[in-house]
């Protein structure tokens, strides 16, 4: 970049929110390509590529984290309309929700805390740092209410989105093999595993089996949601992790 | 006007539930009691509205993109994971079995009670 023009470009480019907004709408864009490509293959989640293909991008540039935000952020901002948007969904399934409100009320609260037990136990027990361990807690969670939680309870929520993510990679990937193992046929249960377990990278697997594991799936997630609001801080009180 | 209606509604119910959470100090975040406020709305009014659906939908099925920007930001926590990957991937495997194998036979225990119930009813 020797030519002067060009570095009075890069300069202003650099700074300027519409780079990272341009970026990140290209880098997905590209990541969902990929997905559509690997027919749907969980494993190429476009979350996965977008991020990689970002952090290539700063790295090579030399661009910093916050100077890309000023871009992202608006990207990121509609999680909090998008977190809103659930109730419609959840709206949609209330005949079944009524049927099956008590079952899924058990199960939901149950999974919160197994989920959080699991992993901040297991984290502890291998020696992660206790930020890492608060960060981890509700990996489970939808992103956006995950990281409400991850700032709320002092773990990172940037660390809490990438470990949300790889879980609902997993979650995908291993979830239809585990039922099928377990024996367990009836989709409305599965989906109601996924959607605690695997939020909505899960969801988007359980709806590639059938709409009634999907619809399930994404109920779940979205009570998951709230009730991992509610129970988590609460939770992590009670066993001495925050204050 | 359909979308801008529907994003609208969307924004005022998160509003109202971020100044809910710090007026009462519930440790709950802001839009997750937006969405509880806006379930009730729906479930007291016995219906949806067509821009509510429209906006609903155009953001969730594209859900995943909003993550983008914050899973870049785990370049900022590049050596805490390379010094914890370990821990880290161990915790996230086990936990995911556990929880999904948990669930799934909480579900199907749960629904066999009721199941019981109900015909012990009939």
């Amino acid at each position: 970049m020797n030519d002067p023009a060009i570095d009075t470009i890069w300069v202003y480019l650099s700074a300027s929110p519409l780079l990272g907004l341009t970026i990140t709408l290209v880098a997905y864009s590209i990541g969902y390509k990929i997905y559509a490509m690997a027919d749907h293959n969980p494993l190429l989640n476009p979350v996965v590529s977008a991020v990689a293909i970002l952090i290539g991008f700063l790295l090579l540039t030399g661009i910093s984290y916050d100077a890309y935000f000023e871009g992202g952020q608006f990207v990121h901002f509609l999680l909090g309309p998008a977190t809103v948007a659930l109730a419609i969904p959840l709206y949609q399934q209330l005949s079944r929700l009524k049927k099956l409100w008590l079952p899924i009320t058990v199960t939901l609260v149950s999974g919160v805390v197994i989920g959080a037990a699991t992993s901040v136990g297991i984290a502890r027990l291998l020696g992660a740092s206790v930020q890492t361990q608060l960060s981890i807690a509700p990996k489970s969670v939808t992103t956006p209410v995950a990281m409400g939680i991850s700032e709320q309870i002092g773990g990172l929520p940037s660390l809490t989105v990438a470990l949300v993510v790889v879980t609902g990679i997993i979650g995908a990937v291993i979830g239809t093999r585990l039922f099928a193992l377990m024996g367990i046929e009836d989709d409305s249960i599965k989906g109601v595993a996924m959607g605690i377990s695997a939020h909505g990278v899960g969801t988007a697997r359980a709806f590639q089996v059938s709409s009634q594991m999907g619809a399930f799936s994404g109920l779940a997630m979205a009570l998951t949601a709230f009730a991992a609001a509610v129970i988590l801080p609460w939770f992590l009180r009670i066993i001495g992790m925050i204050g | 006007m359909n979308f801008i209606n529907g994003i609208t509604i969307l924004l005022i119910y998160q509003l109202a539930g971020e100044i809910t959470a710090l007026l009462l100090r519930i440790p709950v975040p802001g839009p997750v009691l937006g969405m509880i406020m806006l379930f009730f709305t729906l479930v007291a009014r016995r219906r949806s509205a067509q821009s509510l659906e429209l906006a609903s939908n155009s953001l969730l099925s594209h859900l995943a993109l909003l993550f983008v920007p914050a899973g870049v930001g785990i370049i900022v926590h590049f050596e805490r994971i390379v010094e914890e990957w370990f821990p880290l991937t161990v915790a996230l495997l086990a936990s995911t079995v556990i929880t999904m194998i948990a669930t799934a036979a909480i579900m199907l225990g749960s629904i066999r009670l009721l199941a019981h119930g109900d015909s012990r009813d009939e």
